[in-house]
């Protein structure tokens, strides 16, 4: 089983050279630390900037300059600032080429729900669902069982949903996977020491094994 | 030059009635207008709607103008880290429309630019399209969404001139100059107000054409909520 950190490791080795890309809060947040230095990418936050640099010093904190998990940053090197319309159109616009988010529930057709749990204090979508019904790579990071041992990864989504069919990887603690266009969860990786047999107990979507399935590399 | 110059926060929220509907800058707790917030605690009104992205912490922010039960509504995508909030909103003594954060922001962009409406993808086959009319283009559903627009909108900036002229400062800029141009009234106050003239105008963010009221604002507490620092 892979702890946060190494969810994150994973899912750092799905960023190419030269994109644009949005980190959601949580494990997603963590990629940043995994993204090999020889490649050029930049990191966008809703709130208006492209360019996240790493967390400041004491003596750099500025107020003025907060990632959207309100987290105080610093600017990268050629960042650019706007207001939130613009950070939106560049989202909206297919400008940005990755998007990383965390989970609750996604379906075998690649629904995913992260917002809302009916009953509980709503606290609201953010920016989850411009997010996901504009990008074109979506990547979810998240457990592959909630805390009580039920699988996140479902037939259908029970929880309100965030977007439709928009899914394309999920890198959980056992596996990488992969939404089929004909619906189901391609298995594609095993976390090392974990057997196919433990992730198809813990699939409750339809799951696709084709020939061997190797374990993740670091 | 118009002077758009008013003397302090309290004077630039003198008029602003119960019962109105506000749009106030900010993204959590940086770039808010802490003057005016201060300056409208003072007033003795309620019933406001306040568009906002969110809704402030429990002693800081809107979460103040909550604590006094001055709000009937917020319009907003993200209202965490705020218990009075949540126990208003539980009790039903508060209105909340949750909307997508990309929607709010075009929302009042397109409220600004007189665009009364406009097709996004966002919240498509979600709680958040009910009732709402869709439309394919290009194989691709859509929802249609209307503009908003505010009695007043309250924003903050980093610099401005007596034009009403506002430049913003990194990531406080947030939602600050798009709310700016969709009030009937907008009230900016700046941290540093100069006489018309002396801001750069190839820096500045938003025209004083659409700000009716500047001041420069006094002990700016700028809280942060999620101080994070590097070893």
């Amino acid at each position: 089983m892979l702890t946060k950190e190494q969810i994150a490791q994973r899912i750092a080795k799905e960023v190419k050279n030269g994109q644009y890309i949005n980190l959601g809060i949580g494990i997603p947040t963590l990629v940043a630390n995994y993204i090999p230095s020889d490649l050029d990418v930049v990191l966008q936050s809703e709130n208006g900037l492209l360019g996240i640099g790493p967390f400041p010093t004491e003596d750099k904190v500025d107020p003025d300059l907060i990632n959207a998990g309100k987290q105080t940053i610093t600017l990268a090197k050629g960042s650019a600032l706007f207001n939130s319309a613009e950070s939106f159109a560049m989202i909206r616009g297919g400008h940005v080429h990755l998007t990383i988010l965390g989970a609750m529930e996604v379906s075998e057709n690649g629904d995913i729900a992260n917002w809302k749990i009916p009953g509980k204090m709503v606290k609201g979508m953010g920016g989850a669902m411009d997010l996901v019904a504009s990008a074109d790579n979506i990547i979810v990071a998240m457990q592959h069982c909630s805390k009580n041992g039920e699988s996140k990864l479902l037939p259908n989504c029970d929880l309100p949903i965030t977007g439709i069919r928009c899914v394309k990887k999920i890198v959980t603690d056992l596996a990488v996977l992969e939404i089929s266009t004909e619906g189901g969860f391609i298995l594609l990786e095993r976390a090392p020491g974990v057997s196919v047999e433990e992730i198809k107990s813990k699939t409750a979507g339809k799951l696709i094994i084709a020939g061997d399935i190797p374990e993740m590399k670091f | 030059m118009i002077n758009k110059t008013v003397k302090n926060a309290q004077e630039a929220v003198a008029d602003i009635p119960s019962n109105s509907m506000l749009m106030m800058g900010g993204f959590g707790l940086s770039g808010i207008p802490e003057n005016c917030i201060a300056a409208l605690l003072e007033r003795d009104i309620n019933g406001l709607t306040i568009v906002s992205n969110n809704a402030g912490v429990d002693d800081f922010g809107i979460g103040l103008l909550l604590k006094k039960h001055m709000v009937k509504k917020m319009i907003s995508s993200y209202v965490g880290e705020n218990a009075e909030f949540e126990r208003q909103l539980l009790s039903g003594e508060l209105e909340v429309d949750l909307i997508p954060q990309g929607t709010l922001a075009e929302r009042v962009r397109a409220g600004g630019a007189g665009i009364p409406a406009f097709y996004t993808p966002a919240g498509v086959g979600t709680e958040v399209a009910i009732g709402k009319e869709t439309r394919v283009f290009e194989g691709k559903t859509y929802l249609l969404e209307q503009w908003l627009r505010a009695d007043f909108s309250i924003v903050k900036a980093w610099k401005g001139d007596t034009a009403g002229n506002l430049i913003f400062k990194g990531t406080a800029r947030n939602f600050n100059p798009i709310m700016a141009t969709a009030g009937k009234v907008c009230i900016a106050e700046v941290e540093e107000l100069v006489p018309a003239g002396e801001l750069d105008p190839n820096q500045v963010h938003t025209p004083g054409i659409y700000v009716q009221r500047i001041f420069q604002g006094k002990d700016y507490e700028k809280r942060i909520e999620q101080r994070t620092i590097s070893q």
